[in-house]
């Protein structure tokens, strides 16, 4: 019983410093939205501060993700994959700058 | 096939005031002829934004000009990726000589005109001229389309389209 907790245990205090030290949480993920066809897929995305928005574009056309609150600002050349490191908290609505008939929304929980 | 193509070309042409363009109506267009109409409509757009970097003192106007070189050239290098592989030659037809026709008038009209008058002129041509466009794609030349491969890069190119008519709207709201 006690020695199942130990790793636990252990992991907890390496994850400690470690989202302290950086700000974010310890076990930031990395979250896949694909373009193709001018569509952003999936559309609605939840995520946390910390998190990491891999944009992967498989148009031959750049697109960007352009938040309506212009918080940000991603250009994402075309065939190329472009990430993103999620710093604010909020709801943001998101088109594309070029095509603004692409849409996406991202929830980034704090 | 050929009432709706007679009437997607008439009121092509009614957008565009161009009556040849409904005489050029005869039948359905193939799919040589289809792929020769939406490279000669790109090829011309590329033309028109040339023209308007050139003129154009407009931040906002020239960065829209250099989104439509970059996007309509890189459609027409899949159109020609594409025609070669489906061994299709794209053929001359009389809605391509039309639409030449239009732009070389219209690029008449724009040579003309100067400063926020030429930016208000080009932006406006620009709504029109995608808007004819995607037209021409949704009523006559995705329907048209026999070949899978050729009908779904039209939807492609309506849907890019698409996105330059709002792009264009957006540029005209922000130059009032």
């Amino acid at each position: 019983m006690f020695a199942s907790l130990l790793p636990t245990c252990r992991s907890l205090w390496l994850a400690l410093p470690l989202a302290v030290g950086l700000a974010a949480p310890a076990f930031a993920e990395t979250i896949t939205v694909t373009i193709e066809k001018l569509t952003f897929q999936p559309a609605e995305v939840k995520a946390k501060v910390g998190d990491t928005i891999q944009w992967v574009n498989k148009d031959v056309l750049a697109h960007s993700a352009t938040a309506r609150d212009k918080s940000f600002d991603v250009i994402q050349p075309p065939k190329k994959t472009v990430s993103q490191t999620l710093t604010r908290a909020g709801s943001f609505d998101y088109y594309c700058k070029y095509h603004p008939n692409m849409k996406g929304r991202l929830t980034v929980a704090p | 096939m050929l009432l709706r193509w007679n009437a997607a070309a008439i009121a092509a042409a009614c957008m565009m005031g161009c009556a040849t363009l409904a005489q050029a109506a005869g039948s359905a267009p193939t799919d040589p002829q289809i792929a020769h109409i939406a490279y000669t409509a790109g090829a011309l757009d590329v033309a028109v934004a040339r023209q308007a970097l050139k003129k154009t003192r407009s931040k906002a106007v020239k960065a829209f000009a250099n989104d439509m070189v970059r996007d309509h050239e890189a459609v027409n290098k899949q159109a020609l990726a594409l025609v070669k592989k489906l061994k299709v030659t794209p053929e001359d037809n009389d809605t391509s000589r039309a639409l030449t026709k239009q732009i070389k008038d219209e690029q008449a009209k724009l040579a003309k005109l100067k400063g926020k008058a030429f930016d208000k002129a080009y932006i406006d041509h620009e709504v029109a001229f995608h808007k004819t466009v995607n037209g021409a794609l949704t009523s006559t030349l995705i329907p048209s389309a026999q070949n899978a491969e050729l009908k779904s890069f039209l939807e492609t190119g309506l849907k890019i389209f698409q996105g330059h008519e709002q792009h264009a709207e957006h540029v005209a709201a922000d130059l009032k």
